[in-house]
């Protein structure tokens, strides 16, 4: 396997997510193919090839710095599981 | 104990002063009701796509030139990886290996000495929200509002020896940053703050010691503060035996005291890569050099042009120019009234207190650069004593009236004419026949005393070369 076990674990923990021993097995296997399957690029000779820093031939996409009216508070709450005094509310952070 | 060497590195955040987010058209404007400046955009919505603000390369290429930076012709941006609830995408969009400038220095100076510090790169991202804690419902609320708001991180190298050199580095970035104006710099409102990272080493060895960085410092003090603090602390841990573990701490700056933050080192693992939503900036040398014919006069020149041209000492040089605000100012009455070593008196002496206690900076205060210029003319032509001119000071600072009206209202004209100041002083004379005595006994304090009671007399109004003139005369006969 590409992808140890400890690595998924700590994967998870990372983005604050929490698996059962049967889903940890199947997402190290799964994990593993997939990057099985992208070191086939590591295989590739890019010599004298730029890194690409995007997929798409652009450059220089910029906005003009004008304001325009955002949207309505309700909206902004309007997927927040919970909301008091106008903020979404989520359990007590501590530093 | 042995002699310790401390290093000190600092990253500083500064809120671009544009009128827009960074990828999206909400206004920046500080202060609105929680979660009234935001759009899908900006609190992270999926299927939403950013589209990066001009006016931020431009702020951010400034800030590189006028620190003496590397621009680069090419440019990227990563998402950074992290989960908390300021942050709605779980990721900030930040720059990793390829910023918009690097290489850069500054010279500051410490006691007299001049010193350069490295800046190793300029970054652009984006600011995270705001968390306020619920005391009644034991909750965090969210303000999304500051999601998105431009930031520029300028990070120094470890080059700074002291709290002092540190302070002295903060504010002569903030000094170029106001010069620029790219950022209001109101550091209590969170636009200007810094991270202190900080080690130390006994002196003679070559290796860094262990170091902590102490996050979020918003103020001239809690930075000073927070070094000396934490200097003390890692001194005493080494010299216990013990161990310093490298972390991220907070300083409180009401209790004078530094913490470890809770939060576990774990989470430092940002997995940084490519923003695949935002093109590459590439920046050609004409534009580059377009924007650095386009920078004002900075800081340390104008200083240099004030030795020059206005004849000022170094200390009288250094705190005009630290303000953009302070020196257009001084500029502008030196114009009208061609007289800047007094010009410079007033702006650091009587001025600088009064904005000092109102708590309001040179711009908004009631006295017109006009008006200044009038009263140091009244002042230059005898019209007024510089002791009345205090007092007519104090009187345009809170009204906002002219120096002039101020004068006929109150009738302060200074009395030159020696008639009438010869009274004066032969009645001050007759009514202290001792200090007469004293005089001629050759007491030369009892001549201040005479001088003093005759200005008395004349309510402040006497011109003091005449009294002093007159007086002698008359002592001397
Ligand atoms: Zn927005």
């Amino acid at each position: 396997m590409s992808v140890s076990r400890e690595e998924v674990q700590k994967i998870a923990e990372l983005s604050k997510l929490q698996f059962s021993e049967n889903e940890l097995e199947k997402f190290t296997k799964d994990l593993s193919n997939i990057v099985d399957f992208a070191d086939k690029l590591a295989k590739l000779d890019v010599e004298g090839v730029k890194p690409t820093a995007h997929i798409l031939d652009i450059q220089n996409v910029f906005k003009e710095d004008n304001v325009k009216p955002s949207y309505k508070r309700e909206e902004i709450l309007k997927n927040a599981p919970s909301a008091q005094g106008g903020c979404i509310s989520v359990p007590k952070v501590v530093e | 104990m042995k002699d310790y060497e401390v290093i000190i590195g600092l990253e500083v955040h500064a809120e671009l002063s544009t009128n827009t987010k960074i990828y999206c058209n909400c206004t920046t404007e500080f202060g609105a009701d929680p979660n009234t400046h935001c759009c899908p955009i900006c609190t992270g919505m999926p299927g939403t796509l950013p589209v990066l603000n001009k006016k931020v390369v431009e702020y951010a290429v400034k800030m590189g030139l006028a620190t003496n930076c590397k621009i680069a012709n090419f440019s990227k941006q990563d998402r950074k990886n992290y989960y908390y609830p300021d942050l709605p995408k779980a990721y900030q969009i930040s720059q990793y290996d390829l910023p918009l400038c690097e290489n850069g220095h500054i010279d500051i100076e410490v006691d007299g000495k001049k010193k350069t510090i490295g800046i190793t790169r300029i970054h652009i991202e984006e600011d995270a929200g705001k968390l306020i804690h619920d005391a009644y419902t034991g909750d965090t609320l969210v303000d999304m509002n500051r999601c998105s708001v431009p930031l520029i991180e300028i990070v120094s190298e470890p080059d700074m020896r002291s709290a002092k050199e540190a302070v002295e580095y903060m504010q002569a970035l903030k000094s170029i940053l106001e010069y620029l104006d790219i950022c209001d710099c109101k550091m209590q409102e969170g636009s200007l703050r810094c991270d202190v990272n900080l080690s130390v080493r006994p002196v003679g060895q070559k290796e860094f010691g262990t170091r902590t960085e102490t996050k979020n410092l918003n103020s001239f003090k809690a930075i000073q503060n927070s070094i000396e603090f934490e200097i003390k602390r890692q001194i005493e841990v080494l010299e216990n035996g013990g161990t310093i573990y490298q972390e991220t701490r907070r300083f409180d700056d009401a209790k004078g005291e530094g913490y470890a933050m809770r939060t576990k080192e774990e989470a430092n693992d940002y997995r940084y890569f490519p923003e695949p939503d935002l093109a590459p900036i590439v920046l050609s040398d004409e534009y580059i050099n377009s924007i650095k014919e386009s920078l004002p006069e900075l800081p340390n020149v104008k200083k240099e042009r004030y030795l020059k041209e206005y004849n000022l000492s170094l200390y009288d040089a250094n705190i005009l120019t630290m303000s953009i605000k302070t020196a257009n100012y001084f500029e502008n009455v030196v114009k009208k009234c061609n007289n800047p070593k007094m010009v410079a008196n007033w702006i650091m002496g009587d001025f600088a207190r009064l904005l000092n206690e109102n708590d309001i900076s040179i711009d908004e205060s009631k006295i017109s650069e006009e008006n200044l210029a009038n009263l140091i003319d009244l002042i230059d032509k005898g019209t007024i004593s510089s002791k009345i001119a205090k007092t007519v000071f104090e009187e345009m600072f809170n009204t906002g009236k002219e120096a002039k009206q101020i004068v006929e209202e109150k009738g302060l004209v200074q009395i030159s004419d020696e008639g009438a100041i010869k009274e004066i002083v032969e009645k001050v004379v007759e009514n202290n026949p001792q200090s007469i005595i004293d005089y001629k006994a050759g007491r030369d304090r009892a001549l201040g005393f005479l001088v003093g009671q005759v200005m008395k007399e004349s309510k402040g109004k006497a011109n003091p070369g005449l009294v002093n003139k007159l007086l002698l005369e008359i002592l001397n006969k």
